[in-house]
């Protein structure tokens, strides 16, 4: 069985960001750029089905500018066998992103897709979910466990909700997206980085899988969010209790 | 007379009639009742998105207590010109497969112009799924409507606002945080005339069962649910054990309050997942959020940033949580807790 995992690349998380003074967006020049980390989770988790024996190919596929290739680099140094760079320039959203991995789910026929529950530049939290409808396969999000049954070609997934865990069997093919709890993602050891300059990236184009960007969205700007008015540093417990109660109005 | 000739020429569907706006809200229930966060969903389409038109609820389920739930949500709200219930064992359980393709057979006989979900797990599943059958982008987690199809949403942990307007064609799908569409403290008075109730026509649902629900664990508690909490009592890493993190658990009981944690406390094993605050925990914005041993990152922020007044008690005054506070105490946790245990008045 191949996997395919679907990666970002995202503005690293610890960076403080800095918003455009023209509020069109978010300052992404010279910032670090890392892999989405709910990605590297989902890729993480592809390596070890296939490390189990229960797969026999990882393919890691990015789409967007030539910098993601890059981020391909650090999948296939991760372990992932080959990687697909679909090129396209631009925003793209979530239902754009989901329609071109259809069509690399219909040429590469993965049992299994595996995304990130979301990215944390948009915190969108929907390219899976959209993926699994348009491909009509079940979809298991927010995955904090996944147990394969090759024999029965389904997926148990310990998803993590609102209310606690809920186990849901998948029948493959499936989609499942990843949360933070799945599993640790390895580092990429200088063997396996010197190894994967000789794997393929293959570049492909929004043509080629016959995929239109549409867009039923615009952004309108983007802003900073309101400013808390600055705390104070108090001395006491006593001190708290007061404030809470006398001016705060909380207790 | 002209709203007459606008549903006429609505029911031929021989025009694309713009000026009708019906919103489709997708509600959840439980022990034959409609969830805090439908109720949030409904406020928030009856205010921002529907002012003089047809607000339409959508309940899937089985039995009785669906029904229940329906006759209930008809005088929940005076905004409600119908509740529209699928009885169907295929939609016992909240999976997303059937769920997406209800949604998907209710549009194309409904036309509406919004189909609105809470941001909750149920919603955050379900609705995008759903969307893309209808070919439509959603814009999930909106934390103001500006306009009818202009929202607004955090991004980047909640550290920038996008603003984003839908312009594609009918229906514009969202999801809501329900903790910026609080539900208004007095209960509105039952309609006289409560809602009708219309049974979807399931005929043509086929559902393979490609999924099933295997269990559920839900943590049963008699604190106040996390979301919707007025006083939440949040413990970090700094707690240490399982064992410790009761003293999280006394200050909250003492303050009616409900229990959080770190991200980092619920990986130590300390606390089960579903109590995580943060930018893929829980959204919280209680009037009331006490941060122990919380160091500030901004992933944790991101779920509690909107809290009216926030205290964080830490022992290194440079932890970033302090950024946030409106009340800061640089200390020991491990005393100022059994202190303010003491010092605290009781709750009436």
């Amino acid at each position: 069985m191949k996997i395919m995992v679907a990666i970002k690349r995202v503005v690293d998380y610890a960076v403080k960001i800095r918003i455009k003074s023209d509020k069109t967006g978010v300052e992404t020049t010279n910032i670090k750029m890392s892999m989405n980390p709910f990605c590297e989770i989902a890729l993480e988790e592809a390596l070890k089905i296939k490390e189990s024996g229960l797969a026999s190919e990882v393919v890691a596929v990015s789409l967007g500018p030539g910098q993601c290739v890059d981020t391909l680099r650090t999948g296939l140094a991760m372990g992932a066998d080959r990687a697909i760079h679909v090129d396209a320039p631009g925003a793209l959203y979530p239902l754009t992103v989901a329609k071109v991995l259809k069509a690399l789910v219909e040429v590469e026929k993965p049992g299994l897709l595996i995304l990130g529950k979301q990215a944390i530049d948009d915190d969108c939290n929907q390219t899976g979910q959209m993926v699994a409808g348009l491909l009509n396969w079940p979809q298991g999000t927010f995955a904090s466990k996944v147990v394969l049954d090759k024999e029965k070609k389904s997926a148990t997934v310990d998803r993590e909700v609102d209310g606690g865990l809920e186990t849901l069997c998948l029948d493959l093919p499936a989609v499942i997206t990843t949360d933070l709890r799945l599993n640790q993602p390895r580092y990429a050891t200088l063997p396996n980085i010197m190894k994967a300059k000789s794997k393929p990236i293959k570049k492909m184009s929004l043509e080629e899988l016959k995929v239109e960007v549409r867009s039923d969205l615009e952004v309108v700007q983007v802003t900073a969010p309101p400013v808390r008015k600055a705390g104070v540093i108090l001395s006491s417990v006593d001190e708290l209790v007061d404030k809470l109660k006398n001016e705060a109005h909380v207790i | 007379m002209l709203r007459a000739k606008y549903l006429i020429t609505h029911s031929h569907r021989s025009i694309a009639s713009s000026r009708y706006l019906g919103t489709l809200v997708i509600a959840e229930h439980e022990g034959g009742s409609l969830t805090t966060s439908s109720l949030s969903s409904i406020e928030a389409a009856a205010k921002f998105l529907n002012k003089d038109n047809s607000l339409s609820l959508l309940l899937a389920g089985a039995g009785p207590t669906l029904q229940e739930a329906a006759a209930n949500a008809a005088s929940s709200h005076p905004s409600i010109s119908q509740v529209l219930v699928a009885d169907s064992d295929k939609l016992k359980n909240p999976l997303a497969e059937p769920w997406a393709k209800l949604i998907q057979l209710v549009q194309q006989k409904g036309d509406y112009s919004h189909i609105i979900a809470a941001a909750n797990s149920f919603g955050k599943n379900i609705l995008p799924r759903a969307a893309a059958l209808l070919d439509v982008s959603p814009v999930t987690d909106v934390i103001k409507i500006s306009e009818l199809k202009t929202f607004v949403r955090p991004i980047y942990a909640g550290n920038a606002l996008c603003t984003i307007r839908y312009t594609g064609s009918n229906p514009c799908m969202l999801t809501i945080r329900s903790t910026s569409f609080p539900v208004g403290s007095t209960a509105p008075d039952s309609k006289p005339n409560p809602a009708p109730i219309h049974q979807v026509d399931l005929s043509t649902f086929s559902e393979d069962c490609s999924s099933r629900l295997v269990k559920q664990s839900t943590q049963d508690s008699e604190r106040p649910d996390l979301g919707s909490a007025h006083v939440v009592v949040t413990g970090g890493r700094a707690l240490k054990s399982a064992e410790n993190f009761k003293l999280i658990e006394k200050l909250a009981e003492k303050l009616s309050g409900a229990v959080g944690a770190t991200r980092a406390a619920v990986d130590a094993g300390y606390v089960p997942n579903d109590l995580q605050v943060g930018q893929t925990g829980k959204i919280v914005a209680p009037e009331l959020y006490m941060a122990f041993g919380v160091s500030g990152a901004i992933q944790h922020i991101a779920g509690m940033r909107d809290s009216k007044v926030i205290v964080a008690v830490n022992k290194d005054a440079d932890a970033p949580i302090f950024q946030v506070a409106d009340y800061g105490l640089v200390g020991d946790i491990f005393e100022i807790i059994p202190e303010l245990l003491e010092k605290l008045p009781e709750k009436k």
